[in-house]
């Protein structure tokens, strides 16, 4: 495995060094390629990448059957310390009595992330990806205190610019959109630095284009001192060992 | 056609190889995932095999007609039959009465006549180049007919189901009525799933269960929607790690928008079923077979354990019938000639009929 062939997805996402990335999917199409992308990025053999991963919607046999379709051994690298999986499938957050034991457990939680950063070598400190798999599903554990959730994901945050890690971040773009004020989304998205959305196609489910990609990146540096907004759109058809990326027209 | 296609691409095993597994009504399918049936033949076609043990399956209803009772009835009869235990929860005051309207399951020798080649019966030849594509979707149902157990039955609705089925077996019922929050109901679902441990010695047994309207409002904590979300959350992973399939049907109208797309999200498989006008004209020169349709069921998810590739299905909207008035089948929609003579229907078969055929009611 020397330098794989980059794709217009990881062109479009740059470097990601302490950044925080949102993945925006709905219910017709699912983005959690996304994150099986990333987490390969992270782990690939040339990258030193130590990745904190908290799991809310599947159990880790699900991320290591593809990820090891993807040509990477979750299992190993965990044996190496360099992949560390917290099964939150059953673990609830808040005992419903009451918010103040919510803001527990998150505090909790949020304390395990930094034991495990702080028992990292020095060396390998610098670069940290901490993923959450479904925050829309840490609300649900946390019983609606969308607050601390949020609070939670700032610490997460404030972490990145401290030590350099970065922040992957899933949420389902639906779930908000008939509230009145989808408050805790916009802050997600105020506090992206990478902005990804899958989004069906209009004109349906097709067996060749399984939808959409629009990634918003607010961190391209143009070269003269100045930060810029760059907007990519682009198709994707998912397969089980890769993910095709093309521009919208350019397939036949 | 996808799901062959990303099985050549895989390394995963191939399915038919593995279809020797010694437990009844148990299939093994693709990346180590394995299906129990829906109690609807077509459902599992549709599906690629049926409900993947570990999934929460969840329908959303109609509030208009009882549909999603169908499919919960064929899901609980196949369950008794094949000698699964089963859960099952409703906000009725006496959920066990709802046992006696089980469907009956017909013995495998009417039903292979009735069923499943109603495309030669009918005088309707198929030149043999195209018999190919007839044959992959229904291949893997062929192998299990021709086992020592049945896979899933096709279930009359007309005739209850026997005694024995309902007897001395492990039915669990539950009412939800009463219940002031679900709490209870949460204990009585891990106290039922934990007959069903997953070991890598293979799959023993399997468990069912069957909620009915979860959030109907006859029941206390209907307005408490994150207890209800927090709930599926909990069920789904406890579901997950086990050999059992949850089926909740919920009537998203009762609840806010936001809580009805969470749920959902939290879906492994996600159906919904909707009741057809009676005397909607315009539908009806539009379709054919309109008279005989009881309703349409719409399949917005399914399943995909194991594996980042998405399902495609060719349509997502199917019409649910009657056939003789008594067994369920589901059949694509099917745009009716221009002249409006709208007798026979074109058969179960639907790999025939692509998207552009059926996309005049795809919602």
């Amino acid at each position: 495995m020397e330098i794989e062939a980059r794709n217009l997805l990881d062109e479009a996402l740059g470097t990601l060094k302490g950044g925080m990335v949102v993945v925006q999917d709905s219910v017709q199409t699912s983005a959690s390629f996304v994150l099986h992308h990333l987490l390969k990025r992270s782990l690939s053999l040339h990258s030193s990448d130590v990745v904190v991963f908290l799991a809310f919607s599947h159990p880790f046999s699900h991320y290591d059957r593809i990820l090891r379709k993807l040509g990477c051994n979750l299992a190993v690298q965990r044996d190496k310390n360099r992949f560390f999986f917290f099964d939150m499938l059953m673990t609830e957050i808040a005992d419903g009595d009451g918010e103040k034991t919510s803001g527990d457990g998150l505090v909790a939680l949020y304390g395990k992330i930094q034991k495990v950063l702080s028992a990292l070598p020095q060396e390998l400190k610098k670069s940290v990806t901490i993923m959450i798999d479904d925050v829309s599903l840490m609300e649900v554990a946390a019983k609606c205190s969308t607050d601390h959730v949020l609070d939670f994901v700032h610490y997460c945050r404030a972490l990145t610019s401290e030590i350099g890690c970065s922040l992957v971040v899933l949420d389902h773009e639906d779930i908000y959109l008939g509230t009145e004020r989808p408050t805790f989304i916009l802050q997600l998205e105020y506090l992206a630095t990478v902005l990804i959305k899958a989004e069906p196609l209009a004109t349906g489910l097709a067996t060749d284009v399984h939808g959409q990609l629009t990634v918003l990146n607010r961190d391209v540096y143009d070269g003269q001192g100045i930060y810029r907004k760059k907007i990519c759109n682009f198709q994707f058809k998912v397969k089980e060992s890769s993910i095709e990326y093309f521009y919208p027209g350019s397939r036949t | 056609m996808s799901a062959t296609k990303t099985r050549t691409s895989s390394f995963s095993r191939n399915v038919s190889a593995l279809s020797s597994s010694q437990t009844p009504g148990l299939k093994h399918g693709p990346n180590g995932t394995a299906f129990i049936s829906s109690g609807i033949p077509d459902l599992d076609r549709i599906l690629g095999g049926g409900f993947s043990l570990g999934s929460l399956v969840m329908v959303m209803e109609d509030s208009e007609a009882p549909h999603h009772m169908l499919l919960l009835r064929n899901f609980m009869s196949q369950g008794l039959v094949l000698n699964q235990p089963l859960l099952y929860a409703s906000p009725s005051k006496d959920p066990r009465g709802f046992l006696g309207t089980l469907p009956s399951p017909v013995s495998s020798k009417d039903d292979k006549s009735h069923n499943r080649d109603p495309d030669q019966e009918k005088g309707l030849r198929i030149a043999w180049q195209y018999k190919k594509y007839f044959g992959e979707n229904q291949q893997n149902f062929e192998i299990h007919k021709d086992g020592k157990y049945e896979f899933c039955n096709d279930f009359d609705l007309r005739k209850p189901l026997e005694r024995q089925f309902l007897t001395g077996k492990h039915i669990d019922c539950v009412s939800i009525q009463d219940c002031r929050n679900l709490v209870p109901l949460r204990d009585h679902c891990a106290k039922f799933l934990s007959q069903f441990p997953r070991n890598d010695g293979g799959v023993t047994c399997a468990g069912r269960i069957a909620i009915q309207s979860l959030c109907a409002p006859q029941c206390e904590y209907s307005n408490a929607e994150w207890d209800i979300l927090s709930f599926v959350r909990s069920l789904k992973g406890m579901v997950r790690s086990l050999n059992a399939v949850a089926v909740i049907t919920f009537p998203p109208s009762l609840l806010s928008p936001s809580t009805s797309k969470r749920l959902q999200h939290m879906a492994d498989i996600l159906l919904s079923v909707k009741a057809i006008p009676d005397e909607d004209k315009e539908l009806a020169k539009l379709l054919t077979g309109y008279q005989d349709m009881v309703g349409l069921l719409s399949i917005h998810k399914v399943a995909r354990f194991n594996t980042q590739v998405p399902l495609i299905l060719d349509t997502t909207t199917f019409s649910i019938k009657l056939q003789k008035r008594r067994f369920l089948i589901l059949e694509c929609l099917n745009q009716a000639p221009i002249d409006g003579s709208s007798g026979s229907s074109y058969g179960t078969s639907g790999s025939c009929s692509g998207s552009s055929k059926s996309g005049s009611l795809d919602f």
